[in-house]
């Protein structure tokens, strides 16, 4: 459903992706996993045109991705995205959060789209949060608005970008268990996180990313449990045995 | 202090007229103002090159040439290029060009104040460059810009009294007028000068009242 051939992407004179291949079949979660400045955001970004590549091809149910054309945005009602930071719109409640893009990107009636909203509240557990503003919200109440708001595009996948790193330790939980319920669904899901728990349990494929290329990839317990690469196992040990 | 009750109430009428005029000059050159200073910051954060540099030489050329001076040659030197504006429109084209130059100059700081988080969200899910304009990034800046934009509204009002130089009998053309008329300097000016307050102070309240909002959240 998305598939990355040969991805480059330079910042300046940086080369952050050096030849990513890969692909996302319907119904999958894979997890991207890796150090600090590996690359994992800028593919996420490359994937729903955030970012613009310079090399090889990235297409989303054959459609080829470009940043600029107008067929992005045919793109992006197809692949949501959650940000670290959740980027919620504070000058809007949070229902109206969620049928921002039904209403005024693909302009889907209004009464049928507000009842979608408020079910996907319910979904992710804050439907008496409905009139509420983001502000007003924890961190983790917020993460899970902006869950409901990529539901709400009623999308083919969603990318997560680290979505629960900028949480305290105790908001993860539920943030987590709402993704674990989308994947049990059959959502298709692209995730990149520090969560080696979440990849194990719930991802079907993990790919480990080091300087802009994929080092390891492969079932999600078999990556996480046996990694074959030398510097996958480094990673592996820092990340779950700090100091 | 009696004479000056006495002279107020006799010049009082004919200073309304002058402040019907002010009225009409300061709203006219601020709609036209925020209007062009719209269209200046909307160039410059379009990401096209050719516009953005394009509105900041306007801007640069706006802001380097005398109020005064743009009021002169709209109403001077303009007939001579076959465009005859009348003194009030002159006012209004001149003071609003002006004054764009700094609108545009705030929009722009209140638009880039922007998380730009705020932007990829809205491109996210599937929104163009002026639909994330239009529901997320303006309504937000529109918090952050009022202040400054009352205290402009304020400068305005002050400055529409430059207009008085091309011949609009506003406020302070009236009094200099019946001041050279009467001889009764103080009595006029004073007159002119609580006319201007009056008309400040609920602008300067209007102020405060958005920089307790743009201060909240
Ligand atoms: N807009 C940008 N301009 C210049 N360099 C950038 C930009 N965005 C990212 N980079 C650089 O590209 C590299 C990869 O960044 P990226 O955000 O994809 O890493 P990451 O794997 O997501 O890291 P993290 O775990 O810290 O989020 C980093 O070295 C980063 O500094
Ligand atoms: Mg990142």
């Amino acid at each position: 459903m998305i598939e990355l051939n040969d991805v480059h992407k330079s910042f300046g004179k940086v080369e952050v992706l050096k030849g990513i291949t890969a692909s996302v079949e319907k119904g999958e979660v894979v997890c991207i996993i890796g150090p600090s400045g590996s690359g994992k955001s800028t593919i996420l970004r490359c994937i729903n045109g955030l970012e613009s590549y310079d090399r090889g091809e990235i297409s989303v149910e054959g459609l080829k991705v470009h940043r600029d054309a107008p067929s992005i945005v045919n793109i992006r009602t197809q692949v949501s995205m959650v940000f670290q930071r959740f980027n919620l719109f504070p000058h809007r409640t949070v229902l109206e959060n969620v049928v921002e893009g039904p209403l005024f990107v693909k302009k889907e009636p209004r009464a049928q789209v507000l009842e979608r909203g408020r079910a996907l509240l319910a979904q992710v557990g804050l439907a008496e949060k409905a009139d509420a503003h983001p502000p007003q919200l924890s961190g983790g109440q917020q993460q899970r608005v902006a869950i409901a708001r990529a539901l709400a595009m009623q999308p083919k996948a969603i990318l997560f970008d680290e979505p629960t790193s900028a949480l305290d330790p105790e908001l993860v939980g539920d943030v987590l268990g709402v993704m674990r319920k989308l994947a049990d669904d059959g959502m298709t899901m692209v995730v990149v996180t520090h969560e080696m728990g979440f990849a194990r349990d719930v991802a079907d494929r993990v790919l480990f990313i080091d300087g802009g290329v994929i080092v390891e990839q492969g079932p999600a317990k078999a990556l996480l449990n046996q990694p074959k690469h030398p510097r996958t196992q480094d990673f592996l040990r820092r990340v779950l045995h700090p100091l | 202090m009696k004479g000056f009750w006495h002279d107020a109430a006799e010049f009082f009428p004919i200073l309304m007229n002058g402040v019907a005029l002010t009225i009409v000059v300061t709203i006219g050159s601020l709609l036209l103002s925020t209007v062009l200073g719209l269209v200046w910051a909307m160039m410059r954060v379009s990401g096209i090159k050719a516009l953005s540099m394009l509105s900041a030489s306007l801007i640069n050329v706006i802001r380097g040439i005398p109020i005064i001076v743009l009021l002169f040659y709209l109403y001077f030197v303009m007939p001579d290029l076959g465009v005859t504006l009348s003194a009030l429109q002159a006012a209004i084209l001149g003071l609003g060009i002006a004054y764009s130059a700094y609108q545009a100059e705030n929009f722009r700081a209140g638009i880039e104040a922007i998380d730009k988080g705020q932007i990829e969200a809205a491109q996210s899910i599937g929104m163009g460059w002026w639909l994330t304009m239009r529901r997320v990034v303006l309504p937000q800046a529109v918090r952050i810009v009022l202040p400054p934009y009352g205290n402009v509204m304020i400068m305005m009002l002050k400055d529409s009294s430059q207009a008085s130089t091309i011949t609009v009998a506003e406020l302070a053309l009236q009094g200099k007028l019946i001041a050279s008329s009467t001889f009764k300097n103080t009595s006029v000016f004073t007159l002119v000068a609580l006319m201007y307050l009056t008309m400040s102070i609920p602008l300067i309240l209007l102020v405060r009242h958005f920089e307790k909002r743009a201060g909240k959240r």
